[in-house]
């Protein structure tokens, strides 16, 4: 239906492929089977190589100097930044979980970044790839507190400071709470991405359609709309890593 | 009633949930906005918490979004 009606728009701006799904789509580059899995090297594999490649460009060249260059200056800033954070969300109980979050940043960012760039495809913008990041966090958080708190960090669903018979009420909504954080935590950054995409796609599709005289409104608000995404490319990494912090503050240090 | 209309107005039903996630952001830069220029010297240490709000509001819209899609693509 909805192709149909692309399809339409796209013959009347001369023949131009302007569905705007057409950019999600996944493709074979290398097909390999094994068993019954498709382990196929697609175009989302691809990207997510250049992603892990431009991270590991950026953090290890530029040197390391005593007195940093301006590459230099950027990774600090980089690693204060996250640190910073995470310092002011877990204190110095969380130390040694930095390396993991500054690496799911650092990911995130540089696939939400890379994705803004023309005929590159975002890794991020498809929910099985931030559903399993999130998963990872999730079982990560969970296992964290069992580990540090034992069966107590099942207190965690029992609020504190509430009288005994509204405990069945509440204690249904803190699980049920707990258990759809992976969900939000992925629907969250997917859609932000698929969202922000389509919407691109969508006005550039009207500058198309209004020819040069009329296509400099919508081209102008594509500019606009292009910074917002950058924004928006940087907010929901960073959002990302701080709802990761605060679910592990949430198992080291319990709040319930 | 057709399924295929009963599927695209319950689409634009979804979209009804833009209005909460507008009324979510104005009020956050609102709030931070009026805070601000009450207290300027701590504005700018609550910068990353008016982000974190901002992105949080705006991601219950796009909850409504994915909600569309499921309506018109998976059913």
């Amino acid at each position: 239906m909805k192709g149909e009606a692309a399809h339409g728009a796209a013959e009347a701006a001369g023949g131009l492929a302007l569905d705007p799904m057409h950019q999600f789509q996944i493709h074979r580059i290398i097909p390999f089977k094994l068993g019954g899995l498709d382990l196929s090297f697609t175009n989302s594999t691809l990207w997510m190589f250049i992603v892990v490649g431009v991270c590991a460009a950026f953090l290890l060249l530029g040197g390391s100097r005593l007195v940093p260059s301006r590459w230099q200056s950027v990774k600090e800033m980089t690693y204060e930044f996250v640190a910073g954070m995470m310092r002011d969300i877990l204190g110095d109980s969380g130390r040694a979980f930095f390396p993991f979050v500054f690496t799911l940043f650092m990911f995130i960012l540089a696939a939400n970044m890379l994705g803004m760039v023309p005929y590159s495809f975002t890794v991020t913008s498809h929910i099985i790839v931030t559903f399993t990041l999130a998963l990872v966090v999730f079982v990560l958080a969970t296992a964290v507190g069992f580990v540090k708190h034992g069966a107590g960090y099942l207190k965690m669903f029992v609020p504190s400071g509430v009288p005994a018979y509204m405990l069945p009420i509440l204690i249904p909504i803190e699980v049920i709470s707990y258990f759809t954080r992976p969900i939000s935590l992925s629907v969250r950054l997917f859609a932000n991405m698929m969202a922000g995409h389509t919407m691109l796609k969508v006005f550039a599709g009207f500058v198309v359609a209004l020819g040069i005289l009329g296509g400099w409104a919508p081209l102008a608000m594509m500019v606009a709309l292009t910074g917002l995404e950058i924004l928006v490319a940087f907010l929901q990494a960073y959002v990302f890593a701080v709802l990761t912090v605060i679910y592990l503050n949430d198992a080291i240090n319990m709040h319930h | 009633m057709e399924a295929e209309a009963a599927k695209l107005i319950g689409a634009g039903l979804a979209a009804i949930a833009l209005g909460g996630a507008g009324i979510g952001i104005g009020h956050i830069f609102g709030n931070y906005l009026s805070g601000a220029l009450r207290n300027p010297a701590a504005a700018q240490s609550q910068f990353p918490n008016l982000l974190l709000g901002f992105a949080l509001a705006e991601a219950t819209g796009l909850f409504a979004l994915v909600v569309a899609l499921i309506i018109l693509f998976v059913f």
